[in-house]
């Protein structure tokens, strides 16, 4: 668990493993919505973590075919929603591999929404290694 | 989840492409399926109907740039229809807003395309 905000009370921690393939991104898109319906999210907000999490998986299935799996834990607090998506390789090679991404790096547009609609987003996105996403959303953001 | 795709001829030369249900990285490809066979078979003018859809992502919306750029190299356009809040949000983050023409019903995507 990371370090949580002053004031912030940790609600729990979800992990989800799918398939990583196309028609299981709607999996994760229901799963989030239901983890953030826990906290007192707003249905805008909600629709945009949603859009979040199906880009974010986009990116694994697509920028680095070849994995198997995706691994998405979901951190809820009182305060906000953290959630690390990464496929299975990265998870094999762990934390620290891989580069830093951004939107001009030509990911296109899924990397630019995620920044758009999140307060804070990490990517690493190596051919080799494979992906991995950190992002939060602060309530009332 | 589920797409809906419905193509119908509309007047003033133009062809309207009625989506309903999710777009997203699984679904897209039946959009751009139909969007291409539209276009392979020269019709430039297009309305896409997006009233029915609940959400869009990057691949639906790669989709509809792509349709665009295929139909104006023909001197045609992409129309969208689009009540949504939240997909016109999306729209307006990524500045789409300014490359497509974007109507709250269909009658006004048509006439603008004549």
């Amino acid at each position: 668990m990371n370090a949580l905000e002053v004031g912030s009370e940790h609600l729990g921690t979800v992990e989800l493993r799918i398939p990583s393939k196309p028609e299981w991104v709607a999996v994760a898109r229901l799963a989030i919505a239901a983890i953030a319906n826990r906290q007192p999210f707003s249905v805008e907000e909600i629709e945009d973590l949603k859009l979040a999490i199906a880009e974010a998986c986009t990116l694994c299935i697509t920028q680095v075919p070849g994995s198997e799996t995706i691994d998405i834990i979901c951190e809820a607090t009182t305060s906000q929603l953290r959630i690390e998506v990464r496929d299975e390789r990265y998870r094999a090679r762990g934390a620290g591999a891989g580069r830093t991404a951004s939107a001009g790096d030509g990911e296109g547009l899924g990397i630019f929404l995620i920044q758009a609609l999140m307060d804070s987003l990490e990517v690493n996105i190596d051919p080799q290694l494979g992906t991995e996403l950190v992002m939060t959303k602060r309530i009332g953001s | 989840m589920d797409i809906k795709v419905h193509v119908r001829e509309s007047d003033a030369d133009a062809y309207v492409v009625e989506l309903g249900g999710e777009i997203d990285v699984y679904t897209s490809p039946k959009v751009k399926d139909a969007i291409t066979d539209l276009i392979d078979q020269g019709h430039y003018n297009l309305v896409i109907n997006l009233e029915k859809v609940r959400y869009i992502d990057s691949t639906g919306l790669g989709v509809l740039i792509g349709g665009l750029k295929r139909v104006r190299e023909h001197g045609g356009t992409v129309n969208l229809v689009c009540t949504n809040p939240q997909i016109k949000k999306i729209f307006d983050i990524t500045g789409l807003v300014k490359i497509f023409g974007i109507f709250d019903d269909e009658a006004g995507a048509k006439k603008a395309l004549a």
